[in-house]
Parts: structure tokens; C-alpha cells; sequence
């Protein structure tokens, strides 16, 4: 990960992490109708690169997500990857929901990727869970059961779930929605550090501005009815970032800029 | 409250002076009960139903786990067979214990299946529903990270389906003992509901109610034998 930053800025904008080229997603609604979820989504995704994509419910952020790790294939269009296509554990997702299994402990619940490739020796698996359970601040939890953890620490154990097999693309949807803001503020704060280690490709979908503005370089609006994206803007506010930056009038003016764009697709609707 | 019950049945029965061989006052159960324990007959009784309900249970619970199993994983066996076991479910099970008495003979074959078929329905359904309870987004998340099919099955819609297998299993360990007793009071010559129409006959109605006491200890004990494992098994959705 390291060794491809040090590589000159130019070569490594050259390559995508992926890109989508003219994808659309139909899908026939139970009441038989056709809702198209995505029309026309042209995007390109830099390795490296944070991007948040805001918009309102139902504008098809989650589809986008489900389409980049093929969870669901566009009606046309198509998703390419960079070197190394879309292996097994070069992607990994965290939803908006932890989804953990309750059955499991937090370590197993950390392990379950690897249980389901079954690529790595046990116990490196094991020594890399607890690293990542230590970088989350959960590591004296290993042994809990997710029933006994709060929402924002069981949101923690998805993230490093999906952080086991190292993935060079991390896809978050939503992932602190459900969370109350304080959590929310303190997760997002963490989720930077952790980015800031590494810079893995994150495609960060959210309905909030704020979070969306914090967190990227890019920001991704999506207007709803059909899921189109209405503009990307830049984040020009150097890193790294903290909380403190939400305070400054670049933060704000961006804010209101993508504020404004939803109002003006809205009126004109 | 159970000895204030007991106590008020005791006093009811000897003040009124209610003849034995209607309702036996619970000193007379009792004594029926030491003696029928003394002399090996109760137990020896006991042993067989045990073993037909034990045999029954068993066979209908993995029958049951075994059909959902393949009702929920095939849409094509859920097609053809679903409707066959709604209606055979309408059909009250116990009826058919003359028919399989016939078919199968007095002995503990006939007991064992009229059994098991009355514990099926309550182990399949539940199975069925437990098997259905794993949620989408559990299963893409599996999916997100490369799960196969059988993957998803043992990793998540197993143990999600968990919890209703064993409500099935409560259900089904209750009526097994039903089903014993119904088709041993159809035709048979062991057995503890045999014992009980035996006795009936010959108007030793305490020791019938002594078969009763120990026939609800034998449901109390496999149910809490069920419950408990399920407490120790699927821990995290008992609370």
C-alpha cells in the first residue's frame, strides 16, 4: 500500500482503483413497475482517493455499493477494476447495520472472512484480528459476544471485519447511520486515523453533508429518481483532518454548496 | 400452592366421602404410586413408553429437520410438497394410530410411528420458519465476502434457525409423550398407557392416577431435558 504512494503522482493517477462506465440498474418493483435505480453512472475512482457519496434515501447510493463489490450486476454498462480485478479480499464492505453473528465472539466475528476463504493460516489470522481489534480499541472485548457490546463498538467490529484481509477497496454504506452523533463524530474521527495509516480506496456513502465533506477528497451528489450523480466536487482542505476543521469557513462554504445543489434538483423537480 | 391444592383434594375426598374408584384422595395415589414403584411394574411400564417416545422423537425431529431442509433449499421440492403437507397436516394424527396398528402390529413399531407423526408437523414447521429467519442483508454480507451457498447454509442460516429449532423440539418432546400414550391406549400389551386402561378396567383407578403423576414427570423431565439444552446451546437468544 505504502510502496504505491511513493510511486510519482502522475503514474498512479493513471490507474483506477475502478470505474463505472454508463451503468444502469433496472429492477421490476413487486407492484410489477420498472424502477430504474441508476441511469447512466459514469465514475472513476482513483487508488487512494476517499470518496463520499451523499444524496437522499432511495437515490441509489446503496445499489452503487452492491454493484462495485457484485453483490447485484448492472441491466447495461459495466464496473472495471485496475490490476488485480475484483479479486476475493481486495474488496471488503461494511454495511450499515454491524451484522454480526451473534454466535460468534468479537474476535470470531473478525475471523469470519477468513473462515469463508480459508487463504491464511489460522493463526496469522488471529494475530492480524487482534491488531485490528487493538487499532479499534476493542482488544479487551476479543471474547465478548456482539449481545453484550454497544451500537458503536459492534459498528467498530464490522469495520474490522472487513479490514481483516487487508483490502486494497473499502466500501462503506452508510455504516454510521444507525449511530447516535457523538458515536457518529468519534467513529468518523477514527475511521480518518485509520485511512490516514494506509489510504486504502473507501467509497463512504452517507446522507449526511457534514460527514461526507470531513471525510473525502471528493464528494459524489446524487439526486434521486432515476439515481443519477449530479455533480462531484472537490474537498480542497488538507489533511489530516480533524473535528475542529467542521468550524472553518472552507468546511462551511462546501457544506452549503452541496446543500444548494440538492435544493436547486428539488425545485426543478 | 401445589400443597394447598393437595391438601384441599385430601380434605374434599375424605369429607365427602367420594368412593376410591371415582377420584382416589392423594394419599391413595401416593401409596399406589410406592407400591406400583416397589413391585417393578411402574417402572418396568415406564421403561417402554420411554423408549417408544425417545425412538418416536427422535425420528420425527430428524425427519422434520431433514424435510425443511430440503423445502427450504429447493424451490422445487417446497413446490411439490408443500401443498401434501398442508394437507396431511389437516389430517388429526392420532386417527391414523388404528390404521398403523394394523399396518405395523401390536408391538412397539406401530407406537414408534404414530409417534413420531405426531411430533412431525410442530418440528417441520418450526423448522421451516427458523430456516427462513436469516435476513438479506446478513446473507450479502456473507456473499460480500465470497460465501458459497453451503457456506451461507452452515455459517448463517444454520445456527439463525437455531432458536426455532428448538422451540419445535419443546413442542414435539410434549406431544411424543401424547402419541406414545394415544397409540398404546389403541391397541398394546406394555407400556404405561396400557397400564392405565388396565388399571381402569379393573377400577384400580389410584394406581391409574399413579401412571398419571409419573407420566407427567416423564413430559416435565424430557421438557426440561430440551429446554435446558437450548439454554446452554443457543445462548444468545435466550435471554
Amino acid at each position: 500500500m505504502m510502496a504505491g504512494r511513493e510511486e510519482p503522482l502522475a503514474a498512479v493517477n493513471d490507474i483506477a482503483a475502478f470505474h463505472l462506465c454508463q451503468v444502469n440498474k433496472r429492477y421490476r418493483s413487486s407492484q410489477g413497475s420498472t424502477v430504474q435505480a441508476l441511469a447512466d453512472i459514469n465514475l472513476t475512482v482513483r487508488p487512494g482517493e476517499f470518496l463520499s457519496v451523499v444524496g437522499p434515501s432511495g437515490c441509489g447510493k446503496s445499489t452503487l455499493l452492491k454493484l462495485i463489490i457484485g453483490l447485484t450486476e448492472p441491466t447495461s454498462g459495466h464496473v472495471r477494476f485496475g490490476p488485480g480485478g475484483r479479486a476475493a479480499g481486495r474488496i471488503g464492505m461494511v454495511f450499515q447495520q454491524p451484522l454480526l453473528l451473534p454466535w460468534r465472539t468479537v474476535l470470531g466475528n473478525v475471523l469470519l472472512p477468513r473462515d469463508i476463504t480459508r487463504d491464511t493460516p489460522a493463526p496469522a489470522a488471529e494475530e492480524r484480528a487482534l491488531e485490528l481489534l487493538a487499532m479499534l480499541g476493542l482488544e479487551q472485548f476479543a471474547q465478548h459476544y456482539p449481545g453484550e457490546l454497544s451500537g458503536g463498538m459492534q459498528q467498530r467490529v464490522g469495520i474490522g471485519r472487513a479490514l481483516l484481509h487487508d483490502p486494497s477497496i473499502l466500501l462503506m454504506d452508510e455504516p454510521f447511520g444507525a449511530l447516535d452523533a457523538m458515536t457518529r463524530d468519534q467513529l468518523g474521527v477514527d475511521l480518518l486515523r485509520i485511512w490516514e495509516a494506509d489510504r486504502k480506496t473507501v467509497v463512504f456513502v452517507t446522507h449526511s453533508i457534514p460527514e461526507a465533506v470531513l471525510l473525502a477528497d471528493r464528494v459524489v451528489i446524487m439526486t434521486p429518481r432515476p439515481g443519477e450523480i449530479a455533480d462531484v466536487l472537490d474537498v480542497p482542505i488538507e489533511r489530516p483532518r480533524t473535528l475542529e476543521r467542521v468550524n472553518t469557513p472552507a468546511f462551511g462554504e462546501l457544506v452549503a454548496r452541496i446543500r444548494a445543489a440538492f435544493r436547486h434538483e428539488s425545485t426543478y423537480r | 400452592m401445589i400443597l394447598a391444592g393437595l391438601l384441599c383434594w385430601q380434605l374434599a375426598v375424605r369429607l365427602l366421602g367420594v368412593p376410591i374408584v371415582l377420584v382416589p384422595a392423594p394419599t391413595d395415589v401416593a401409596r399406589a404410586l410406592v407400591a406400583g414403584l416397589a413391585n417393578g411394574e411402574l417402572p418396568r411400564q415406564a421403561w417402554v413408553s420411554l423408549q417408544e417416545i425417545l425412538a418416536g422423537f427422535g425420528l420425527a425431529s430428524v425427519a422434520g429437520l431433514c424435510s425443511a431442509l430440503l423445502l427450504t433449499q429447493s424451490r422445487l421440492a417446497e413446490k411439490a410438497l408443500m401443498p401434501l403437507i398442508v394437507l396431511t397436516q389437516s389430517v388429526p394424527k392420532v386417527a391414523m394410530a388404528p390404521i398403523l396398528l394394523i399396518w405395523f402390529g401390536t408391538g412397539m413399531t406401530s407406537k414408534v410411528i404414530t409417534t413420531a407423526l405426531v411430533a412431525f408437523f410442530p418440528m417441520l414447521i418450526n423448522s421451516v420458519l427458523g430456516l427462513r429467519s436469516a435476513d438479506r442483508e446478513h446473507v450479502d454480507m456473507l456473499r460480500s465476502f465470497g460465501a458459497t451457498r453451503r457456506q451461507i447454509l452452515w455459517r448463517l442460516t444454520l445456527p439463525s434457525a437455531l432458536p426455532s429449532l428448538f422451540a419445535g423440539l419443546e413442542v414435539a418432546v410434549v406431544l411424543s409423550v401424547t402419541g406414545a400414550i394415544v397409540a398404546e391406549f389403541v391397541g398394546s400389551s406394555a407400556g404405561l398407557g396400557y397400564l392405565m386402561q388396565a388399571t381402569n378396567f379393573s377400577l384400580d383407578v389410584a394406581t391409574t392416577f399413579a401412571v398419571l403423576v409419573v407420566l407427567g414427570g416423564i413430559g416435565l423431565s424430557l421438557h426440561g431435558a430440551v429446554a435446558w439444552i437450548n439454554r446452554r446451546f443457543v445462548f444468545w437468544s435466550t435471554p
